[in-house]
């Protein structure tokens, strides 16, 4: 048996493909269920219920959607530029702080119109110099951005942790380590009244729609793809590679703090270091399961969204773990990953 | 004839539409040396790969010594005793020569490495062949040359009687090549069989016994070397009779392009020592010199992808300061890189982004991607340019060779540039795409382009070139006239031996 490489990728075969992966990803972690001992499709019934079963459980999934829709399409961008950033994470913590420590201080005052697009530039902003910094090294010293930015995530994570049990604690949270709330004229406003839904899952949807444009029809996007694909011959095509790379940093580093700003301003609303479940990890499995493309990344984030929402259900309503979202999630990224592999090459026997 | 050591029966094999053999047959016999001729894409290497096992045939069989093959097992071919020597070495550069050589050789559950008989054999091997290595240098240290001298030691070490060697001096220089023939003879003596692809006609007439022609999957010819002429062997190999395109004398225009003590030096080296020329329009300078003296660096200095350390350098008569690829595309320089799946196209992009991506500031409105301009400019290219196997739209990866090359000097030559920089633009073409190039570079010369060409061919350079200059270790010699330069002053130029004579050449303009 031996692999060709395939000519042609056809459409379908492209949309086909993560379908399939999930659907193998899925019937693997049914096998799971089973052994844990619960009747499997009603397991997975249970789930799609959870996720979609009330109008409350809706709003859930996709309020949880939403910071996966933004730390997703950050790696997915950075990614087709082959800028491995992994540290979506820690980008993620860095906005929500800046977030926290400028919103109720400096930017309290005045009214939300103004201020809410302030402080998410500045989440933003704090999330783009947490990966310019690492890709500054990379060009200037070839230090792998891989290592420097997946180590960032755990120094962003601890200097969070220090700010919000010092100089940003709430003194009102009893002690906890928690910080003092955005203010009031901050807070995003919810797309539907009785709901935790909020105006984030718009800016994320927009914003896909928006880097598909950038990505497809601007001089940037060509550029950064040539980078991505073959860094020698766009440099003798002369496309500058450090500045086309910052403008990726910037847009992957900033998307990432938006997230962060996002999920402070519209569910906590003050930061905690649990703010994120892995947001900024689980990006980049959305971002995988799209095969990079920003517009399948909002159906990748809503499929995760869904396990992870789905499973809290299930597991209070039959008993079984809900670490079963996570390793679906896991399963539907290796599947994702053999797929990907075949719909580039193909079987010979 | 002996009984041969291998045949190959009726192999067919076939890839989508693309019947890449046709029912080829062959044998070779003991201590010959056959050679196996034909253009890319002829389906050489496809039926190397049967024969040791990579692919399964549809039809067909291999016969060793009288039996069969079992198709699809390289282990199996192996123990039959086939070696194979690939274009792309198959060696892992951080471990060094022996243990490249002994790797696969022991059971993984055999508890310690007998070096030191592995070590004697590879030193009696090599001393029997004449491929001199050290066995404890790092693969990766080693000079091309040597690095393949491993992947032959490696074969003969697996007590391989039959060696196939894939375009073995498409890597080497002109000095490694005809060592490793010298060395291919004396295994041949010995009693090896062996079996070399190549496309290059001079190789084959010098070394082979036997050449075996494919064309299109077929096997259309097989002639004794001594009984056979290179123009039939290039015929029957085309299909047609190719015949370069000849120079013809012209008068050079004013200077469009001239370097004063050019030097480049890069991290801590100087690669380019003090240069001067001159190129002048509507001529072809030649840059000839065996490849890492210096003639890459010359290349990316004027493509505006590396800056010069000291020197001046005048275009169109201005001296310019730091010459970006924006600055050298906008100027109207044509550049064919050296390597054009490295440097000089996008496998992974459309032929349309390829053609417009160093002239992206033509084809951007507002900072938008003017794609139905870029498809036009395509669709243009592949129309003048004759470029075969796809459309504006088609992955770049898809194009063969030569069309990816014709597709180079389309986006770089319909727009008449004023100066044309081709380095090495034949390399690796069969010989209908090298006719084609080197009809392009005539046409464009007569156009008035000048064209600035960097080569390690001679005959390319003295079929082109209306002056030549040899560069060595960095330097660059003084230009000799075409109708004073033969194989052997060249070939004295390009070992440095230019001291004794200068006859610097400016006619009057």
């Amino acid at each position: 048996m031996r692999f060709e490489r395939r000519e042609h990728r056809p459409l379908a075969l492209v949309i086909a493909t993560p379908i399939l992966a999930i659907v193998v990803a899925l019937a693997i972690s049914g096998v799971l269920i089973a052994i844990a001992g619960a009747p499997v499709l009603e397991a997975y019934w249970r789930i799609l219920k959870g996720a979609f079963g009330s109008r409350l459980s809706v709003t859930e999934t996709l309020t949880r959607a939403t910071p996966l829709m933004l730390t997703g399409l950050a790696a997915a961008v950075a990614f087709r530029a082959r800028l491995w950033n992994i540290g979506a994470e820690g980008q993620l913590y860095l906005g929500a702080i800046v977030v926290a420590a400028t919103s109720s201080h400096l930017l309290g005052g005045l009214p939300p119109i103004v201020q809410i697009p302030a402080l998410l530039v500045l989440g933003a902003i704090a999330g783009m110099v947490l990966l310019l910094v690492p890709l500054w090294l990379r060009l200037r010293f070839s230090v792998d951005e891989v290592v420097t930015t997946l180590l960032l995530n755990f120094v962003a994570v601890l200097f969070v942790s220090m700010l919000i049990d010092t100089v940003l604690k709430d003194p009102a949270a009893f002690g906890w380590p928690q910080s003092q709330s955005v203010a009031d004229g901050a807070m995003l406003p919810k797309l539907l009244s009785r709901s935790r839904l909020h105006l984030g899952l718009a800016i994320a949807v927009v914003l896909a729609f928006l880097l598909h444009f950038v990505q497809s029809r601007t001089v940037f996007g060509l550029k950064s793809r040539a980078a991505g694909l073959n860094p020698q011959a766009a440099v003798f095509a002369g496309v500058p590679l450090g500045r086309t790379l910052v403008g990726v940093a910037c847009i992957s580093g900033g998307l990432a703090g938006l997230a962060g700003a996002v999920e402070v301003m519209g569910v906590k609303g003050y930061v905690t270091t649990d703010l994120s479940p892995g947001y900024g990890y689980s990006g980049i499995v959305v971002a995988m399961l799209a095969n990079l493309h920003p517009l399948g990344v909002v159906l990748a984030a809503l499929f995760t969204a869904t396990m992870f929402v789905g499973a809290d259900g299930m597991s209070r309503s039959m008993g079984i773990p809900s670490y079963i979202a996570d390793l679906t999630v896991a399963l539907s990224l290796l599947t994702m990953l053999v797929a990907l592999f075949f719909t580039q090459y193909r079987i010979r026997r | 004839m002996t009984k041969p050591v291998l045949e190959i029966v009726g192999v067919s094999k076939r890839f989508g539409t693309n019947l890449a053999n046709d029912g080829i047959s062959l044998s070779l016999a003991k201590g010959e040396i056959v050679a196996l001729l034909g253009e890319n894409g002829a389906g050489k290497t496809t039926l190397m790969s049967i024969l040791f096992g990579h692919y399964v045939p549809d039809s067909g069989k291999v016969l060793i010594n009288g039996t069969a093959l079992p198709p699809g097992k390289p282990r199996a071919a192996i123990r039959a005793g086939i070696g194979m020597v690939h274009q792309h070495f198959s060696l892992a550069p951080n471990l060094t020569a022996l243990e490249n050589v002994t790797t696969g050789t022991e059971s993984l559950w055999s508890l310690c490495s007998r070096r030191a008989e592995a070590r004697a054999k590879l030193l009696d091997i090599a001393q029997r062949f004449g491929l001199s290595v050290d066995p404890d240098a790092r693969l990766g240290d080693l000079s091309v040359g040597e690095q393949q001298r491993v992947e032959i030691l490696k074969a003969l070490y697996n007590d391989a009687r039959i060696l196939v060697l894939d375009e073995p001096t498409a890597v080497l220089t002109q000095a490694e090549a005809e060592t490793l023939f010298a060395t291919l003879k004396v295994m041949a003596r010995q009693g090896l069989s062996l079996i070399f692809i190549s496309h290059k006609l001079d190789e084959v007439m010098a070394t082979a016994d036997r050449i075996i022609v494919l064309r299109g999957g077929r096997h259309v010819a097989d002639r004794k070397a001594s009984e056979t002429t290179k123009a039939e062997l290039a015929e029957l190999m085309v299909g047609r009779s190719v015949s370069r395109p000849v120079r013809v004398a012209a008068t050079p225009g004013e200077t469009v392009l001239e370097a004063a003590a050019v030097s480049v030096r890069h991290q801590g080296v100087d690669t380019l020592k003090a240069v001067d020329f001159r190129l002048r329009a509507g001529e072809v300078l030649g840059i000839i010199g065996v490849s890492g003296n210096g003639q890459g660096v010359l290349a990316q200095l004027l493509s505006g992808t590396i800056s010069r350390t000291s020197g001046d350098l005048l275009l169109f008569g201005k001296p310019v300061d730091h010459l970006s690829v924006a600055d050298v595309v906008a100027a109207g320089i044509g550049r064919i890189p050296e390597d054009r799946n490295k440097e000089g196209a996008i496998g992974e992009m459309a032929i349309w982004e390829n053609a417009i991506l160093e002239r992206l500031p033509n084809y951007a409105k507002y900072g938008l991607v003017d794609r139905a301009g870029g498809m036009r400019f395509a669709s243009d290219i592949i129309a003048q340019f004759d470029v075969r196997g796809g459309t504006p739209a088609t992955r770049t990866r898809l194009l063969s060779g030569g069309n990816m090359q014709k597709l180079i000097l389309g986006r770089n030559l319909i727009n008449r540039p004023r100066i044309l920089l081709a380095a090495q633009p034949a390399r690796g073409l069969d010989e209908g795409a090298v006719a084609a190039v080197h009809e392009r570079i005539l046409e464009a010369r007569k156009a008035g382009t000048a064209v600035l060409l960097i080569s390690e061919d001679l005959d390319e350079v003295m079929a082109l070139a209306d002056r030549i200059q040899a560069i060595v270790g960095g330097r660059l010699s003084p230009p000799i006239r075409n109708e004073d330069a033969d194989r052997q002053r060249l070939g004295l130029m390009m070992a440095g031996e230019w001291h004794t004579e200068h006859t610097e050449v400016t006619h009057a303009v």
